[in-house]
């Protein structure tokens, strides 16, 4: 018996009595064949949700099932590619269908005609395992693609082509299994995007992701395989500070998930990164980014999709032995996809109408992060930055409570920091990273013995600087004794000179480590020298008349990134200004 | 093809229940014809096998269980499109209600629209000028650009739109390529009086198309207003090649006809009593801005809104924050201080500002100007704020010189007036004006050269009073 639709209900439409199709298995809906997924199975009825537009849509109309669960598939060319949150190709779909995105498209995520110069690694004979990579082929100049064995899959290879140029999809190995069943094989596969892709182990978490951006690195850090929730209201730079992490960041891949978000963000992400040169290898930006654009207007499931579609091509790359960052802006917009689709199956709410399992999905979702050794013996990892964007800025709402409980960088953006153009406007009392202590030995060794202690020292003054800052509020600055003012004044330099960050110039936008820990250096060294001479009852308005807090203030646009042992002579420049007080 | 049922089954709301109906489509219209001869429109909304439920747009007064026949359309709401429309009013469904009778269609459009694809998206970098220092120079409009006001009862946001219209659309070559769609959503009389009248008064009213929802309208019609609006903006911006400038107010109102439409569904609410979907709804709206790679035309959005009881995380706001691309914030204690435009330098904000501005755009110091104006002005704040616990008086020097800066900067800088209309290069002047009168190193956001070539206290008051004297 044909399945045919019985209720409409925006994008969630019923199916009545049928016992044929399987939770989360992908289904057409319609004469026009929308893309859905089954979401709830009931003795009476099986919902399904679409993703796509439903109007139009008559009950009556068929439904049929795929037998599959929604799938992503995986194979050269996604990088450098955009697509939507059910993997379909932006710029394909352009082609065929012009500026607006109709229904009913079905497209392949990958073009089937293009030919990729491809190495094979296995031959005839050679047993296989999962996750084994069995070819290779360049997908842009930076990344080389590594195939893999499905992870389903082990056996005997009983036939293998050689090298040479094929499609994403000809098959190239057959393998036959124990039970002799025979795989065929292709430079791509398909895999379930609620599913996380196998891994041998997870491995301790060392490594920090260098950013450029001061108060991430230095503050603080988050490592690879780790995740981090930038939350901020609207205006405070959630999306800024994830475009200059995508930019810079040291991972080798980048997926950015633009989720319910604006459209001229994701034009401008693809704009940006296809004229930017990363300066460590000289090639574009785009080179070793995907993006993911399911932008507000586009439908609501689809948008709960694209989060899991790019976590598992981030995945997918961290399988080849990848470091890859994921960037998801943002997932406030995603817990709500879920909040809109719960609504409309009338399911029971907790808080503020969201579903009582928003804290499981986002557990699940945070845990797909990690640092792991891969099937194939290699190292790879994925790291998690999630955007949060709390209903009128309050962070005791749930979305945020409960990312906050599953990530361990917190990098709170502040309104009032944005306001005064503080940028990036994260604030220092609010955020934290349990990173640190995780890294403090890559820090000692990589860096400089002393980073911690510089780090801790920083932090103390804003921490003064806070404390302060109450009293300051009731009397005003000038009753204070010399020894806080100097304090009041330092932590302006930590503030104004490293804190903030201009994204807009040349050298500031990115910082490397060296300059950054020098930069801490000097103004540890200007705090130490100025406290002697507080010590020795000199004004603190004498040492400011020097400028040298000005100076040290200017050091982020004074010093080129290529000249980093300028900075050296600010000793030199501390001891004058302050000689010449004495 | 069409159908007729007789009668209906239930009345809820705004929403009529029909039974036993077949061959339906989601989101179909429907007519219904009274026994009084009087004709109202609908729309499926929701169907559950042969039950289907329709929102009606002129109300469900009058209607009994047995008095009306009602027509399937077989076509989702569409809306007749054409040059024509300049120059006509309608209601907010789009039927003319200006006497001039209906509008020769060139096409029918689905009102719902579809999502713009982002890989076709050109990325919105002409600046318009608008002639009022606190956006040109602060919070700059981009075309394409969605950039709302968000404002209180009893704030001076319609003239500030009125100012906008009048002498932002002077500006280019492309003078006489521009249009204004108008949507008004239960607003006042008075309130669409206004704007009519000053569309005439500045001579534009041939270029305008104007959709009428007042508040004493239906709901239902108010839910499809913007709708309405912006399908005939981007019929006129990517199939005329217009550069369409799109007014929508007042979005609290939309709101909350949605907010009572979902209640009447029974469905149920989140924050404040809003729908759930309240953000997806409000995103089909504002997303409908931008340009189209490779086309001539461009939709600008000015949204205004009203924050009930000024509380910018009210649902209504704090949504359209996170969609548009930032916003214009009118402070109320600045329009109790005579300061017009009342536009709050720090919370108001424009995201595409930032490439749309420097060289070749307007001028190349201008980032830093704002940097710097943003940062001096944060700075006042924190001093007036100390001002109120010890003093003026018992201020420090720096603090005492940012209280004059503050003064000086809200009733120049700001305060221009409703007349007064300056170019990018007298806005970014008076800027440096203002900073001359503070400290040199006080200006910790500028590069030395940068200060070296425009710190000039001496030329300052001089340019500071012919400002004065402008107004």
């Amino acid at each position: 018996m044909e399945n045919v639709i019985y209720s409409i209900n925006g994008p969630v439409v019923t199916v009545k009595d049928t016992s044929d199709f399987s939770m989360m298995e992908q289904v057409y809906v319609g004469h026009k064949r929308l893309m859905g997924e089954v979401i709830g199975i009931t003795d009476a009825r099986t919902t399904i949700q679409v993703y796509e537009s439903t109007t139009g849509l008559k009950p009556g109309e068929p439904v049929e099932g795929s037998g599959m669960l929604l799938s992503a598939t995986l194979g050269p060319g996604i990088l450098t590619n955009i697509f939507d949150g059910i993997e379909r190709p932006l710029n394909k779909l352009l082609e065929i269908d012009g500026a607006f995105i109709s229904e009913g498209q079905s497209l392949t995520a990958l073009d089937s005609e293009k030919k990729w110069e491809t190495k094979i690694l296995k031959k005839e004979g050679d047993k296989v395992k999962g996750g084994e990579i069995f070819a290779t082929c360049p997908e842009t100049p930076l990344i080389e693609h590594r195939s893999m064995i499905p992870p389903q899959v082990n056996g005997e290879v009983i036939e293998a082509k050689g090298d040479g140029a094929y499609t994403a999809f000809e098959t190239l190995l057959k393998v036959k299994d124990e039970t002799g069943v025979v795989h065929d094989i292709a430079l791509s596969q398909k895999w379930p995007i609620k599913t996380p892709r196998p891994i041998k182990e997870r491995e301790m978490i060392s490594i920090p992701l260098i950013t450029g951006q001061r108060v991430i690195d230095t503050t603080f850090p988050i490592a690879k395989g780790g995740a981090a929730a930038v939350p901020g209201g609207f205006g405070a730079g959630k999306t800024m500070l994830q475009h200059q992490i995508a930019k810079w960041c040291d991972a080798d891949i980048i997926v950015y998930v633009g989720c319910g978000e604006r459209g001229n963000e994701m034009t401008q992400v693809l704009e940006e990164f296809s004229s930017l040169v990363d300066p460590k290898t000289g090639n574009l930006l785009l080179d070793r980014t995907t993006l993911i654009a399911n932008t507000s207007n586009m439908p609501v499931a689809a948008r709960e999709a694209s989060i899991y579609t790019g976590i598992t091509l981030a995945e997918y790359y961290r399988d080849m032995g990848y470091h890859v960052a994921i960037m998801a802006d943002s997932t406030s917009r995603w817990a709500e996809a879920l909040r809109e689709i719960s609504g409309r199956l009338e399911e029971m709410p907790a808080e503020e109408g969201f579903p009582a399992y928003l804290p499981s999905r986002i557990a699940q979702f945070y845990e797909r992060a990690g640092y792991v050794k891969t099937l194939n013996d290699t190292e790879g990892s994925v790291t998690i930055i999630g955007a949060v964007s709390p209903q009128g800025g309050d962070f005791s709402e749930p979305v945020t409570q409960n990312t906050k409980r599953f990530v361990r960088s917190f990098w709170a953006l502040d309104k009032s920091l944005a306001y005064a153009r503080h940028y990036p406007a994260v604030n220092w009392n609010e955020s934290y990273s349990e990173y640190m202590d995780d890294l403090s030995d890559w820090y000692y060794q990589n860096i400089a013995h002393d980073y911690s202690k510089l780090r801790s020292e920083m932090v103390a003054i804003l921490h003064d600087e806070t404390e302060l800052n109450e009293i300051v509020k009731l009397i005003g600055a000038d009753v204070l004794p010399e020894d806080q003012k100097l304090t009041l004044e330092i932590a302006r330099v930590v503030r104004v000179g490293f804190l903030q960050q201009n994204a807009f110039h040349p050298d500031d936008t990115y910082v490397p480590m060296e300059k950054q820990y020098k930069m801490l250096k000097v103004i540890s060294y200007l705090y130490a020298q100025s406290k002697k001479l507080v010590a020795k009852h000199i004004p603190v308005s004498l040492i400011q008349k020097t400028g040298i807090f000005e100076d040290l203030i200017k050091i982020k646009y004074d010093i080129p990134n290529n000249n980093i042992a300028l900075l050296d002579t600010y000793f030199d420049k501390i001891d004058t200004a302050l000689a010449s007080i004495e | 093809m069409a159908k007729q049922i007789l009668g209906l089954s239930e009345v809820n709301g705004s929403l009529v229940v029909y039974r036993n109906v077949e061959d339906v489509s989601n989101e179909e219209m429907v007519q219904i014809a009274l026994s009084d001869g009087s004709i109202r429109n609908g729309r499926v909304v929701q169907i559950e096998g042969d039950t289907v439920i329709v929102q009606v747009f002129e109300g469900v007064l009058g209607l009994s269980k047995t008095n009306s026949k009602t027509k399937l359309l077989g076509h989702p709401m569409e809306i007749a499109l054409s040059k024509e429309v300049l120059g006509r009013t309608f209601s907010g469904s789009g039927r003319p209600i200006d006497g001039l009778g209906p509008v020769y269609a060139e096409k029918f459009a689905d009102i719902n629209g579809k999502p713009l694809n982002p890989v076709a998206r050109e990325y919105p970098k002409n600046y318009i000028s608008t002639g009022i220092s606190a956006i040109d120079g602060l919070n700059t409009l981009i075309r394409g650009q969605k950039l709302p006001i968000f404002s209180g009862s009893g704030l001076p946001h319609d003239k500030l739109a009125v100012q906008i219209v009048r002498q932002a659309q002077l500006s280019g070559d492309d003078a006489d390529n521009f249009a204004i769609v108008f949507g008004a959503m239960g607003v006042k009389n008075d309130v669409a009086d206004f704007f009519k009248k000053s569309f005439e008064e500045t001579g534009v009213m041939e270029k305008v198309c104007m959709f009428v929802n007042l508040s004493n309208d239906t709901i239902i019609e108010r839910i499809v207003t913007p709708h309405c609006a912006l399908t005939t903006a981007e019929y006129l911006a990517y199939e005329c090649g217009m550069h369409v400038l799109v007014i929508l107010t007042d979005m609290t109102s939309y709101c909350e006809a949605l907010r009572e439409f979902s209640s009447s569904k029974g469905e149920i609410p989140g924050r404040k009593g809003y729908p759930g979907y309240l953000y997806s709804d409000l995103a089909t709206i504002y997303e409908r801005a931008g340009i189209i790679k490779g086309g001539k035309g461009s939709v600008t959005q000015i949204p205004i809104l009203t924050m009930p009881n000024d509380d910018i995380t009210n649902p209504v706001p704090d949504l359209t924050g996170y969609i548009t691309e930032g916003q214009i914030v009118l402070d109320r204690s600045m329009h109790l201080n005579g300061i017009y435009p009342p536009i709050s330098p720090l919370s108001s904000l424009s995201r595409l500002m930032k490439d749309g501005i420097g060289e070749g755009y307007t001028r190349k110091d201008h980032q830093d100007v704002a940097n710097q104006l943003f940062a001096s002005y944060a700075k006042v704040v924190d001093a007036r704020s100390l001002a109120s616990v010890i003093g003026e008086d018992e201020l420090s020097d720096t603090d005492k010189r940012y209280i004059e800066f503050g003064k000086l900067f809200e009733s120049v800088f700001i305060g221009q007036g409703f007349s007064a209309k300056r170019s990018v290069n007298e806005t970014l002047n008076l800027g440096w004006a203002l900073l001359s009168t503070l400290p040199k190193s006080e200006l910790d956001r500028l590069d030395g050269e940068l200060i070296k070539a425009n710190y000039d206290p001496e030329h300052a008051r001089h340019t500071i009073e012919l400002a004065l004297k402008g107004e």
